[in-house]
């Protein structure tokens, strides 16, 4: 039995005949069909259960539209939820479940929800569910997540990939009906740059669903024609299975193509789908109407849809719904539905107008001033109940009815930057407003031309217009003959006094009644009864209900439908799955990886990594034997403090500083002065927010008079020359400086120890003098090293020992870390990491990040008096502030455990030895801590209140997160050297 | 967003990284008698308009040029952009 | 010739090449780089010094200059980058520092920019997965600074519609010649 409904004709290839599965069953279809056709195709219209309810549920639509026809397409980690059916191809092996359905779709044992439908309705949850309080997190709300949902989600790793790009274009035209057609082959023919998109797999719109005629050939055959004439041309771009999903400012576009969705399986490195942004001069938004509902007592069965709908299916896709179709509209066009289906030889036993004055039908019986008050049938539509004019009521045996409201031009896009639309009245719906998104027109039937001939026009003359307003030349094509029909239209929403429930919204399952109730309980506002009623909120974002519900309470309010309001629409137009949100940024490839010149080398030697940023640094260097990171960590430091040790700096940032200003732009970005620091010199600076909390420090180094080299943290490089750049364009812009980042072009390594003079002495040239009277402490110079290598060398040191840091260009960056690890043989010399780099600085009690947190001033750091008072610098003046020169304030100090084997932990929180732990009697915080090996202790530092005077004291530091509880004692925070003679010797 | 670089023609608003009024171009002069003051004001004080706002932006992944914005905050129309450099210049900024 | 071998932004001997359906993705790491700014006041002074250097004026706002032995490209307002053979040119900077004097301030770049060139019919599909500049817009010497990979990068017409190239910043040159190898597998 198989394809029992197909009929004659139509755009399916039926040379090629597919095998596909749908709820464990197995069909045919054939090339050109989507799910729902090939379904319809085999006699098959339930296609799903509803949200709520788990009412059996058929197609209502051809389109994207589609609140019904729901289903979870292919499998493992391939499954993807939620899939229109409607919108989904067929391809050879497709296998498709119904969701929402347990243990099967046709018996579904929640389906027991629909009898308990009066407790089920609007504001259910919330009136129901109230206590005991703790019951709606771990008993309610998972239940009813449970029994009522869509589809399900595989929970792997999606294994396919998804891709995102950028285009541009003078015109983009979002649908290829008539109306877009015209409007590309116009822009197209006039040498703009076009780009024509639509969601379909074969553009035309309703030119493939109709049989109406454009000149002497057939509307599909005339769209034909068009597209190969679009497709011979180079400045256009014809984008099929291209969803325009948003409109953003200022003619940027979101649009996702479904590049090989239609396919079995996704080609290797190819894209699934690409997320586009697309640039355009100008848009027209030709999307054309959706066809609205009427809603009537269980008009939810299987077998009732939208009039349209029978159309495309009929008409396009050869697929009757049923062996007999009866017509319920309020207006011409769904006559058209009658005719065609007669034209195909299908059954139409009536066609029910609500208008008394209807306009008779050729082949079949018009019941003018009837309503559908009523169906039946358990899995599908069997009958309806018809109430006749003169008030008797007749039942009409079909599989199928064909509704139509009326049309809604398919305004959403025009919604997407606030624009709110307007009522027409003639058409009874809402057309565009005049708050249109920068650069968009709209045309054809979205802007209310509902019939062909208005289209075309419409597309070409509008295409004219907004080229001419970008200086294009264009003149409209000659649009064929085409149908011109007026609007005949009766208003008419639902059917009253039915006894069953009327549907509103299909996919959140609300009613009429639900809809009543709202009002009733002073939901009036269109924003609140939808918040209430859930009306128009599922997937489908209310396409096919929205309207139905604002008339359904205009007439409760007594008041009109503009008066009543109208809901706005956001992007996206059509849900997008995650992954093509995500693109190729996923895994590793979430960021870039930036890698330190001596990454490769670093990598020999089996460096354990970490990330700073995006930055890969060696954290530290395992040697044989090592199991555990700190015998590594304590023996980089002890190395490097005994003899020497090298680490990549490349990762803090530098920034050239030239010009005839250089000195005193820095004396204004810098707390401390630097307008007498001599050329050849380094100097340490401090940099304050205006506000006066410090944000980076670093050194300048004087290379020349009008050349400094400035490092920052790693952390904070782009920001620092952020506000650089802010300080020198935007408040001092005539001051000689220029700025460039140099972070990446040298590579830059530290040279620490007591041998570290030694090692280098091997590998600077013979003429460089590095002896400690020659380069003394805080000199620095650009030099040559390894045979005429241009080099600088700085002697500063963030370990506190003799140190020094040299940089080369960067692509001698991995030579020279050989070079220096070769020449510190002699000295058992050790590459150390990020930890050993971090031992030795609060071993010395430099700040770092943690300590200039964002709270911190440069009293707080023990720095107050760096910051001059005698200059304008940023910060200065407001680091003035009596709440910030308390002189019992926060003092960085460093903490030493009472108990050598405690350990100290950074975050920990100081009080006093004895009395209360609390908020109130805080004496401070630890910012950073380590073992150190050195002194065989944890150590840390941190802020302390009046701490300059409480050295000695006993607190406790207390960390109740981790729940420990030891005794410090406060100390200097120079652990190692406080008087500095190593790194002067 | 789109802003229409003065060197540059439209270029995305992704290259660009915000800071906020561009009134911060009008720093206060360090030494006048109220300057804590007016640091304060400078500092804290915004206007916050529904509808034109004159902002500071940065094109960070660009041509490093600060610029100032005249932009609807209601609608996104913007109307004027101009290098902030020209600006504060405008303003008697120098050195 | 001084003792320490150079490696390339991808971390070889020698740069990469890739060949993708038509498309060659090449390593440049023979290129030295500087980059020059003019001084307060001296933009025309630095123009005089360009013209007399290497016969060619400094490119206005998005535009380069392609030359015989030495190309560049606008950067920013009075700035530009300068490339020339690295075998020739090691110390570009000083070079140029030498010709420009007191005009402008000059900075050494060469190891600041990993650099890919792209050459093929399609290059237009590749480059429309990666940025967002309009390639298909731009003429022999455009350039543009863009995101690619999330990073900045100079887009630089070199052949318009079939050849382009990329200086990305150097550290991410693995993540950059990822970008690029996977766009151009997915686009061609």
């Amino acid at each position: 039995m198989s394809q029992v409904n197909r009929l004659s004709g139509g755009q399916v290839n039926r040379n090629t005949e597919l095998n596909f599965r749908f709820d464990g069953r197995s069909f045919k279809g054939f090339e050109g069909d989507t799910l729902a056709s090939a379904l319809l195709a085999n006699g098959e219209r339930l296609m799903g259960r509803s949200f709520k309810y788990h009412r059996p549920r058929g197609v209502l639509t051809a389109g994207s539209e589609e609140p019904n026809a729901l289903v979870e397409l292919r499998q493992g980690n391939r499954q993807e939820p939620n899939t229109r059916a409607t919108v989904a191809e067929l391809f050879e092996g497709l296998e498709a479940k119904a969701q929402n359905a347990w243990p099967s779709l046709r018996f579904d044992a929640m389906a027991v929800n629909d009898r308990f439908s009066n407790f089920l309705t609007a504001g259910f949850y919330y009136k129901t569910f109230m206590w005991p309080k703790p019951f709606w997190e771990k008993v309610y709300e998972p239940i009813i997540r449970k029994a009522a949902g869509l589809g399900s989600i595989s929970f792997e790793e999606d294994p396919d990939l998804y891709d995102k790009g950028f285009l541009h274009c003078d015109l983009l035209i979002i649908g290829a009906g008539p109306t877009g057609l015209a409007a590309a082959l116009t822009a197209g023919r006039a040498g703009a740059r076009v780009i024509l998109a639509d969601e379909d797999f074969r553009m035309g719109g309703r030119l493939n669903a109709e049989t109406l005629a454009l000149g002497d050939v057939s509307g599909a055959d005339w769209a034909t024609e068009t597209l190969a004439e679009l497709a011979s041309l180079d400045n256009v771009r014809l984008m099929t299975r291209t969803t325009i999903i948003g409109a953003f400012d200022h003619g940027t576009y979101g649009a996702v193509e479904r590049v090989q969705d239609h396919l079995p399986q996704a080609v290797a490195e190819k894209p699934r789908q690409i997320l586009w942004r697309i640039y355009s001069r100008r848009a027209m938004l030709c999307a054309g109407a959706m066809e609205r509902p009427i809603a009537f007592a269980d008009n939810d069965r299987p077998g009732v849809m939208l009039a349209s709908a029978v159309r495309s299916y009929v008409n396009r896709w050869a697929a009757a719904p049923a062996q007999q179709v009866a017509i319920f509209t309020n207006n011409d066009d769904g006559h058209r539905t009658a005719a065609d289906l007669i034209a195909k030889g299908v059954n139409v036993p009536a066609v029910i107008d609500v208008r008394a004055d209807a306009p008779a039908v050729a082949g079949t019986e018009l019941l003018a001033g009837a309503e559908v008050i009523g169906t039946q049938g358990r899995l599908g539509l069997t009958s309806i109940t018809v109430r006749l004019a003169n008030g008797q009521t007749r039942k009409i045996m079909c599989g199928a009815l064909a509704v139509s409201g009326g049309w809604n031009p398919n305004v959403h896009l025009t919604c997407h930057q606030r624009g709110r639309p307007q009522w027409d009245a003639e058409l009874a719906a809402f057309v565009p407003g005049p708050d249109l998104p920068i650069g968009m027109t709209v045309a054809g039937a979205a802007n209310g031309q509902l019939s062909t001939a208005q289209a075309l026009s419409g597309g070409a003359t509008a295409a004219v217009v907004a080229l001419n307003d970008l200086g294009v030349a264009a003149s409209p094509i000659a649009v064929p003959q085409a149908e011109d029909a007026p609007i005949a239209l009766k208003p008419f929403w639902h059917v009253r006094g039915g006894k069953s429930r009327a549907w509103v919204d299909l996919q959140n399952d609300v009613t009429v009644k639900d809809v009543k109730l709202a009002h009733q309980e002073n939901f009036v506002s269109v924003e609140h009864l939808k918040r209430y009623t859930t009306l128009g909120m599922a997937t489908d974002q209310g396409k096919t209900s929205n309207m139905l519900g604002l008339a359904v309470m205009a007439e409760l309010t007594g008041k009109s439908i503009p008066e009543t309001g109208t809901t706005i629409f956001r992007p996206p137009y059509t849900p997008v799955p995650m992954s093509t949100m995500a693109g190729r940024a996923t895994g590793k490839h979430f960021h870039p990886t930036r890698k330190t010149p001596s990454h490769v080398w670093a990598e020999e030697q089996g460096a354990v990594f970490t990330e700073v940023g995006d930055w890969l640094r060696a954290q530290w260097f395992p040697r044989k034997g090592e199991t555990h990171w700190r015998q590594s960590v304590d023996r980089e430091v002890l190395q490097t403090r005994k003899s020497v040790g090298v680490c990549d700096v490349t990762t803090l940032g530098k920034i050239d500083v030239q010009g005839r200003d250089a000195a005193s732009f820095l004396n204004k970005i810098y707390a401390n002065g630097f307008a007498k620091l001599p050329v050849g010199k380094v100097r340490y600076g401090l940099m304050l927010r205006e506000d006066g909390i410090a944000y980076d420090d670093g050194t300048a180094a004087r290379l020349a008079e009008d050349h400094f080299v400035v490092t920052t943290t790693t952390a904070n490089a782009v920001l620092a020359y952020r506000n650089m750049e802010f300080a020198r364009q935007c408040l001092w812009p005539d001051l000689d400086v220029q700025l460039i980042s140099t972070t990446e072009a040298w590579a830059q390594y530290a040279v620490a120890g007591p041998n570290a003079r030694k090692l280098l002495e091997k590998i600077v040239d013979a003429d460089v003098d590095i002896s400690n009277e020659g380069f003394p402490f805080m000199a620095c110079g650009e030099i040559t090293i390894c045979g005429g290598c241009r080099a600088r060398l700085f002697r500063i040191s963030f370990s506190g020992e003799l140190a020094y840091e040299i940089a080369v260009p960067t692509r001698y960056g991995d030579a020279l870390v050989r070079a220096l690890m070769a020449a510190g043989e002699e000295f058992d010399v050790t590459p150390y990491g990020t930890e050993a780099l971090g031992v030795m600085r609060i071993e010395k009690g430099h700040a770092a990040g943690n300590e200039l947190n964002g709270t911190t001033t440069a009293q707080n750091l023990g720095l107050g008096r760096m910051v001059s008072k005698k200059k304008d610098c940023i910060g200065n003046t407001l680091s003035e502030r009596e709440g910030m020169n308390d002189e019992t304030g926060l003092r960085l100090v460093g903490f030493k455990p009472v108990t050598d084997t405690d350990p100290v932990l950074a975050g920990a929180h100081l009080m006093n030895a004895s009395g209360a732990v609390n908020a109130r009697t805080d004496q401070g915080y630890v910012t950073s801590a380590c073992y150190s090996p050195i002194l065989g202790s944890a150590i840390g530092i941190g802020f302390l209140k009046d701490g300059a005077n409480r050295m000695g004291e006993r607190l406790r530091a207390v960390s109740p997160l981790e729940g420990s509880e030891i005794q410090v004692e406060v100390v200097s925070a120079h652990f190692v050297d406080p008087e500095g003679e190593r790194l002067r010797a | 967003m789109m802003i229409d670089h003065p060197l540059l023609g439209l270029r995305d608003a992704q290259e660009f990284t915000y800071l906020g009024d561009a009134s911060l171009i009008d720093r206060p002069d360090w030494q006048a008698k109220d300057a804590q003051d007016q640091f304060h004001d400078y500092l804290y004080l915004r206007d916050n308009p529904a509808g034109e706002h004159r902002e500071l932006w940065f094109h960070e992944t660009g041509d490093r040029s600060w610029l100032v914005v005249t932009r609807n905050t209601l609608t996104h129309e913007i109307s004027k952009v101009e290098l902030a450099r020209d600006v504060a210049r405008a303003r008697g900024r120098s050195t | 010739m001084h003792k320490l071998k150079p490696i390339s932004a991808l971390g070889a001997a020698q740069p990469q090449i890739d060949q993708i359906a038509g498309l060659t993705i090449a390593e440049r790491s023979d290129l030295a780089l500087a980059s020059i700014a003019a001084r307060q006041g001296q933009g025309e002074a630095c123009m005089a010094a360009a013209q007399s250097w290497m016969q060619a004026d400094l490119p206005s706002p998005g535009q380069g200059h392609l030359g015989q032995t030495y190309s560049c490209f606008w950067m920013g307002p009075e700035q530009w980058m300068v490339s020339a053979d690295q075998a020739d040119h090691e110390d570009l900077a000083s070079e140029i520092k030498q010709s420009f004097g007191a005009t402008a301030s000059v900075s050494e770049q060469s190891g600041g920019w990993c650099r890919f060139d792209l050459k093929g019919a399609q290059l237009g599909a590749v480059l429309e997965r990666l940025c967002n500049v309009d390639f298909a817009a731009m003429e022999t010497g455009d350039v543009s600074r863009s995101r690619l990979e999330h990073l900045g990068c100079f887009i630089w017409c070199l052949q318009p519609g079939s050849e382009v190239a990329i200086l990305g910043p150097r550290s991410s040159a693995g993540s950059l010649h990822h970008a690029l190898v996977a766009a151009a597998r997915s686009a061609l």
